[in-house]
C-alpha cells in the first residue's frame, strides 16, 4: 500500500499553488507537509483525498488511481453535526466500514461524553470526536489537516498512540501542521513559498 | 447499499433532530392555503373551481423552503467532504439526499393537502385526482429541488437564485398536476395527465441525481 504521488499540479483560481508536486509514501510510512501559509498544503491534502480536481499530475495509492473510500480526510472543519450525539456523529462511517463506533470514542477517550450532544462539547472535544472518526474509518490512508489544533496534551499522546497503531498496521499518513505532531521518523515535505 | 441506507438513516435522523424545518414548511403551506379564502371570498364555487391551483402552488413553495439548507449545511460545516468521501457516487449522495427531502417534507405535505383541499371546498370525486398527481409531483419536486441546491452551493446570494432556478423546472408538473384534478371535477378522463406527471417524474429520477451529483463535485473543488 503505498502513496506515489507523480508530478501533481493545481490552481486554486488563477495561481498555480503546487507545482509539479512528487513523493512516495511506502505503506507504514509518514509524511508531514510543511511550509508557510498558502503554501499549498490544504490544497495538496485535498487533491490527495480527490475533492479537488488535479490540473496535472496522477495519484495513486495502492495502484490505483481511483480510491475513494479508502483514504479518511480531516480539514480545519471537523464536520461534526451539533444536533446528533458524539456517537449518533459517528453511526455513519461506522455502518458503511463495519467498525465498531465505541471503539473510536474510547481511544480518545470520549467515552463519557457518547451520548451528549455535539453541541455540548467545547473546540478541543469537537476535534477528538473528528480524530475519532478516522478510527473507526478503517481506511489505510489518512489524510490530516492540522489535526491536533486546539487538542489537549494528553489527547495528542492518544493520538500519537492511534497513529502507530495505523501505521503498524501497514497504513499511510500524510499530515500538514505547524504544531509538533507524534510521528516518529516521519519523512517531511516543504512546500514553496508563498507567492506575493 | 449499505452506504445508501446509512446516509439515508443519517439524514432521517438529523431530520428529526431538526423537526422544526419540515415544519415550518408544513406550517407555510397550510397558512399560505388559508390566505387564499381571506382575500378572495368564501364563495364555495368559486374556492372549489380554484383549489387544485392553491393546493398545487402552495405545495410547490412550501417545498422550495427547505432547500436551501439542504446541501447547505454540510457545506458548511465541511460533512459534505466527508460524504463524498465515503465511497459512494456523488450522485448517490444527491438521491439520498432527494428521497429525504421526500420523505421529510413531500410525504408530510402530500398528507395536508387532504385537509387543505377539504377546507377549499374541492369537490370529493377530484381528491384522489389531486392526491394521486401530487404523490408524483412532489416526488419531482424534490428531485429538481436537490439538483438545483447543489448547483447553486457555494454562490453567494444561493438562496435568492434557488427558486429562480427551481421553480421554471416545475411548470409542467404544475401544469399537468392541477389540470388532473380539474379533469376529475369536470368529470373527464384523468389518466393522461397523470401519466404525463409520470413521465415527466421517470425522465428526472435518473437525470437529477446525475446532474446534482456533477454539481457537488465541482462544488467542494
Amino acid at each position: 500500500m503505498r502513496l506515489t504521488v507523480s508530478s501533481v499540479s493545481a490552481f486554486r483560481g488563477d495561481r498555480l499553488v503546487l507545482d509539479r508536486v512528487s513523493f512516495s509514501v511506502p505503506a507504514g510510512g509518514a509524511l508531514l507537509l510543511l511550509g508557510p501559509n498558502g503554501a499549498g498544503k490544504s490544497t495538496l491534502l485535498r487533491a490527495l483525498a480527490g475533492l479537488k480536481r488535479l490540473d496535472a499530475g496522477e495519484v495513486r495509492f495502492d495502484g490505483a488511481a481511483e480510491f475513494a473510500g479508502r483514504a479518511a480526510y480531516l480539514g480545519h472543519q471537523d464536520a461534526i453535526k451539533p444536533g446528533l450525539t458524539a456517537a449518533e456523529n459517528l453511526a455513519f462511517i461506522a455502518r458503511i466500514s463495519g467498525r465498531p463506533a465505541e471503539a473510536g470514542l474510547l481511544a480518545l477517550d470520549l467515552g463519557k461524553l457518547a451520548d451528549l450532544p455535539a453541541r455540548m462539547l467545547s473546540a478541543g472535544q469537537k476535534r477528538r470526536l473528528a480524530l475519532a472518526r478516522l478510527v473507526v474509518s478503517g481506511a489505510p490512508l489518512w489524510l490530516l489537516d492540522e489535526p491536533t489544533l486546539g487538542v489537549d496534551a494528553a489527547s495528542v499522546r492518544a493520538f500519537g498512540q492511534i497513529l502507530a497503531a495505523h501505521r503498524a498496521e501497514g497504513g499511510v499518513v500524510v499530515a500538514a501542521t505547524h504544531l509538533p505532531l507524534p510521528l516518529p521518523d516521519a519523512a517531511e515535505l516543504r512546500l514553496g513559498e508563498a507567492a506575493p | 447499499m449499505t452506504a445508501f441506507a446509512a446516509l439515508l438513516g443519517r439524514e432521517l435522523r438529523l431530520a428529526l433532530r431538526h423537526g422544526g424545518d419540515s415544519f415550518g414548511a408544513l406550517l407555510f403551506f397550510f397558512v399560505a392555503g388559508a390566505l387564499f379564502p381571506l382575500a378572495i371570498g368564501p364563495a364555495p364555487a368559486t374556492l372549489a373551481r380554484i383549489a387544485p391551483g392553491i393546493v398545487w402552488v402552495c405545495a410547490l413553495l412550501a417545498a422550495l423552503l427547505p432547500l436551501d439548507r439542504l446541501f447547505g449545511a454540510d457545506y458548511d460545516d465541511g460533512s459534505l467532504d466527508q460524504l463524498l468521501l465515503s465511497g459512494l457516487p456523488a450522485s448517490l449522495v444527491a438521491l439520498a439526499k432527494a428521497v429525504s427531502h421526500w420523505l421529510v417534507t413531500g410525504v408530510p405535505l402530500l398528507l395536508a393537502a387532504f385537509p387543505l383541499a377539504v377546507m377549499l371546498q374541492l369537490p370529493a370525486p377530484a381528491l384522489p385526482a389531486l392526491l394521486g398527481g401530487l404523490l408524483m409531483g412532489t416526488a419531482v419536486l424534490s428531485l429538481l429541488g436537490t439538483a438545483c441546491a447543489a448547483i447553486v452551493l457555494g454562490a453567494r446570494r444561493g438562496g435568492v437564485l434557488l427558486p429562480v432556478l427551481v421553480l421554471p423546472l416545475t411548470t409542467p408538473v404544475l401544469i399537468f398536476g392541477a389540470a388532473a384534478a380539474d379533469a376529475a371535477s369536470a368529470g373527464l378522463p384523468v389518466r393522461p395527465h397523470l401519466l404525463l406527471l409520470g413521465a415527466y417524474l421517470a425522465a428526472c429520477l435518473p437525470l437529477c441525481p446525475v446532474a446534482a451529483g456533477a454539481a457537488l463535485r465541482e462544488a467542494v473543488d
